[in-house]
């Protein structure tokens, strides 16, 4: 055991969550938030009057990937940028690797490609279910003032039934079982290579896989049809999504194919305006000339913003640049859907909700219902393509690297990876926006706007603060930490002070 | 007869850890059975004044992921020490400080700078960085401190027992789980895995040669991979030898060299001079000149030898 390394602190810095005694006014901190990224919290302040003067959301934290891959070999960038995250490592692995095969200047043989994004979409569809069951889904599927105990999956379980729970956690593991088989592990995997991938699909091993995507097909397909029964049948749940308080308008951006339809592997980056016009259109390598990252001292995650447009605040469109990604936004960013399932899902969405584009946050959960069909429906396409089972797999690379950029459409929207390295191929400089970084802004917005419209007159209980915090679930903020049945227990104890510091309020529940 | 209590969190982390407990698939439907839940801010809607309030050693076990960045990290460390009968650092952040541990290389100063004011596509004109305290209209917001290094959870508090991995496999998990519950746990500070090397797991170890004489060391991606045969004898750098088993060579079996993410053997102090030892005694040369011509074909020592343990090695990181 190594021996306890102190490390003393820069300042009398208070500690997290509390406020300077001389400073307590009317302060409330979700600390932290759940059922997302471990990390957030959320800081409410009041006015004299009770109500929201000002909502923030911080996320706490750091690690700093794109300095300590200086140095690094670019080859090693899909293993150590995919410890980003544990969740969507896949998403980190496969834009490292198309970051690579831009660097190099090479493309993989068809084969190579056609596994990648088999891996890409299976990725897709267990990470969007995991989403939709256990982490964001409790707040609709349950309810979102439901008893704390029961907004998790049991509650989940309970109400579409123990049966479906076993569907769901099977599924997931057959989805990451393939990736597995192609990467080694499921988290973390290794199979990417410039021009290429590390190991080849046998044909004997391929029935299973075309027996997974059939099924994988049926299974995004009943959960549409649990949307639709559980929640678009709640005319309360309805009123919830098209509410203001959970609507703003912004731009939105996503991958599309040649023809504007959503793909998450690749493509042109595609942005329409609040009115759903396109704004721009432009390849991966272009990236900087359109997103640019904005830095607040309360947050250590920075705030994208469309460049051109420029920062102006925390505003909405069009004088602000705000933008928005991951399922709501690819979809506005699109034409359609490339498959022909989702693709009928798609316009039976637009159609409900009064046209494309759709500025209602909470319709990102249908919104990834719908991407669930899409990544099983070209599942289906890829295993049923012959030249899958080829053993060509690899180009080596001859050229000398300088620059390499690339994009993917992680569960959580857009992922840039950007390296230059020297003539050996070491890292000189890397530039990574990461998916939830697209959202923060509109993250921080969203979050602010549900605190004023629900705090009023300092009035503040479980339900209302859960509701505040779907603000930021319908995002699903980069970590989907699968969760499993466990019932939701909840200690708070929220103050509420006067403007001179009597204690006017205390509730607290165990 | 009350469930014993388990509580899982993070730290510096990236959540994979989390992901491998819930790829037990359908055996954590057991686990839940047997266990009170009480802690875990990914999963469940608790708050920190709640394990705050629980009495101390009150809880059997805490699974504490990630390694020690900032300042909020080293008070959930010390809180969960507190209200826990075993602390367990659980995959390699935890244990070594893991690819995070990295970041040691650089100040924070750097870090920071480059985040917040160099990098490419950053418009910070107001010179903006994350503050511990800010001020807006007589209120204040607060954020942790963002430290000088990158800890393993043991150079802050006294740790138990060690799940390897990046990250751990369901197999150790289930494991480590079972031994916890049913009270059959070795000696204090063991680490919860086989104690091998891991060149006894990989399905091509019956191709290993008994002696390795390499000219030099190959980069993946410009040579084939043969993935019948094994891997270091080809001349990429894997990291067998050097790594503890219990993966059962999941990285092989993708075709890729092993990269050192369950950490040393017990009989091993610094994995990273282990790692250095092990592939500098399978080159070829025996002069000087030769000798470092091959180490050269190692672009970047820090992170092949260290890449998962360099914040609990004994360089830590690196001083200017």
């Amino acid at each position: 055991m190594n021996r306890v390394i102190e490390e003393l602190p820069e300042a009398a810095s208070p500690a997290p969550g509390s406020t300077p005694t001389n400073q307590r006014r009317r302060q409330v901190t979700i600390d932290p938030i759940t059922r997302l990224e471990g990390h957030g919290k959320i800081d409410i302040l009041l006015n004299e009057d009770g109500d929201v003067e000002r909502a923030f959301l911080q996320v706490p934290e750091l690690r700093g990937f794109e300095v300590f891959s200086l140095g690094r070999p670019a080859e090693d960038m899909p293993q150590i940028t995919s410890r980003i995250c544990g969740v969507c490592p896949t998403a980190h692995h496969m834009a490292a690797t198309k970051a690579l095969d831009d660097l190099y200047q090479i493309q993989p043989p068809p084969a190579a490609r056609k596994i990648r994004e088999l891996v890409y979409n299976a990725f897709m569809l267990e990470d969007h279910a995991l989403h939709v069951y256990l982490l964001g889904g409790p707040d609709f599927i349950v309810g979102p003032e439901a008893p704390k105990e029961q907004r998790n999956v049991v509650g989940v379980v309970q109400k579409v039934g123990v049966e479906v729970g076993k569907r769901v956690i099977a599924m997931r593991r057959r989805l990451r079982e393939l990736i597995a088989y192609f990467g080694g592990k499921v988290i973390h995997p290794v199979f990417g290579l410039p021009g290429g991938v590390s190991k080849g699909l046998r044909p004997e091993d391929l029935p299973p896989f075309k027996e997974l995507a059939k099924d994988g097909l049926d299974f995004a397909l009943f959960t549409l049809q649990v949307f639709k029964d559980i929640v678009l049948r709640n005319a309360d749940y309805v009123n919830l999504i098209t509410s203001d308080t959970y609507t703003h308008r912004t731009y939105y951006m996503g991958l599309v194919d040649a023809q504007n339809r959503v793909n998450f592997y690749d493509g042109l980056l595609r942005v329409v305006d609040p009115a759903g016009k396109e704004y721009a259109r432009f390849p991966a390598q272009q990236y900087a000339d359109f997103v640019a990252e904005h830095v607040e001292p309360w947050s250590y995650v920075k705030f994208c913003f469309l460049k051109p447009v420029g920062w102006h605040g925390f505003e909405e469109a069009p004088r602000s640049g705000v933008y928005a990604v991951a399922p709501l936004a690819r979809l506005n960013a699109a034409d359609g859907m490339a498959t022909p399932r989702a693709q009928h899902a798609y316009e039976e969405y637009f159609a409900t909700l009064g046209g494309r584009p759709v500025h209602h946050t909470l319709a990102n959960h249908w919104a990834r219902v719908i991407e669930m069909i899409g990544a099983a429906e070209r599942m289906v396409e890829l295993v049923n393509d012959p030249e899958i089972t080829s053993p060509e797999l690899r180009v080596i690379p001859r050229s000398k690297p300088a620059v390499g950029i690339a994009a993917v459409e992680a569960p959580r929207g857009t992922l840039f990876h950007h390296y230059e390295t020297d003539d050996a191929g070491l890292i000189r400089k890397a530039n990574l926006i990461v998916a939830t970084q697209n959202n923060s802004a509109r993250l921080a917005m969203s979050v602010e706007k549900a605190a004023r419209g629900l705090v009023r007159k300092g009035q503040i209980d479980d339900g209302l603060l859960n509701k505040v915090e779907m603000a930021f679930r319908a995002y699903d903020p980069c970590f989907g930490c699968a969760t499993h049945s466990l019932p939701g227990r909840h200690a708070l104890r929220v103050n509420i002070y006067s403007h001179r510091r009597e204690l006017l309020h205390q509730l607290a529940q165990d | 007869m009350p469930k014993p209590k388990v509580a899982f969190y993070w730290c510096a982390s990236c959540g994979g850890c989390e992901e491998a407990v819930v790829d037990l698939a359908e055996d954590i439907l057991g686990v839940v059975e047997a266990v009170d839940i009480v802690f875990w801010p990914c999963a469940m809607d608790f708050k920190k004044a709640g394990l705050e309030e629980m009495p101390d050693k009150s809880i059997t076990a805490a699974l504490v992921n990630g390694a020690i960045r900032t300042s909020e990290q080293e008070e959930m460390a010390r809180l969960l020490r507190r209200k826990s009968q075993y602390l367990i650092a659980y995959g390699a952040c935890a244990q070594q400080g893991g690819i995070p541990g990295l970041a040691n290389q650089f100040s924070r100063e750097q870090l920071l700078r480059y985040v917040y004011e160099e990098a490419p596509t950053v418009l910070n004109t107001a010179g903006h960085r994350p503050a511990p305290q800010f001020q807006v209209d007589g209120h204040a917001v607060t954020l942790p401190e963002f430290r000088h290094r990158v800890r393993s959870l043991d150079q802050v508090v006294e740790v138990d027992y060690y799940v390897p991995g990046c990250p751990p496999t369901p197999k150790i998990t289930k494991a480590a789980l079972g031994a916890l519950l049913e009270g059959k746990l070795p000696p204090k500070g063991s680490v919860l895995a086989p104690d091998i090397a891991l060149c006894q797991q990989c399905p091509l170890v019956d191709s290993k040669p008994q002696d390795l004489s390499l000219a030099e060391y190959k980069r993946p991606h410009w040579a084939p991979i043969d993935p019948e045969k094994c891997l270091l004898s080809q001349g990429f750098p894997c990291l067998g030898p050097a790594t503890r088993g219990g993966c059962e060579a999941v990285c092989i079996r993708g075709h890729m060299p092993c990269t050192g993410c369950f950490g040393p053997t017990s009989r091993v102090k610094d994995q990273g001079a282990k790692i250095l030892s092990s592939l500098a005694s399978t080159l070829a040369a025996k002069e000087d000149e030769a000798i470092v011509k091959g180490l050269n074909t190692i672009p970047d020592p820090v992170g092949t030898f260290y890449r998962y343990s360099l914040a609990a090695s004994t360089l830590r990181g690196k001083v200017a």
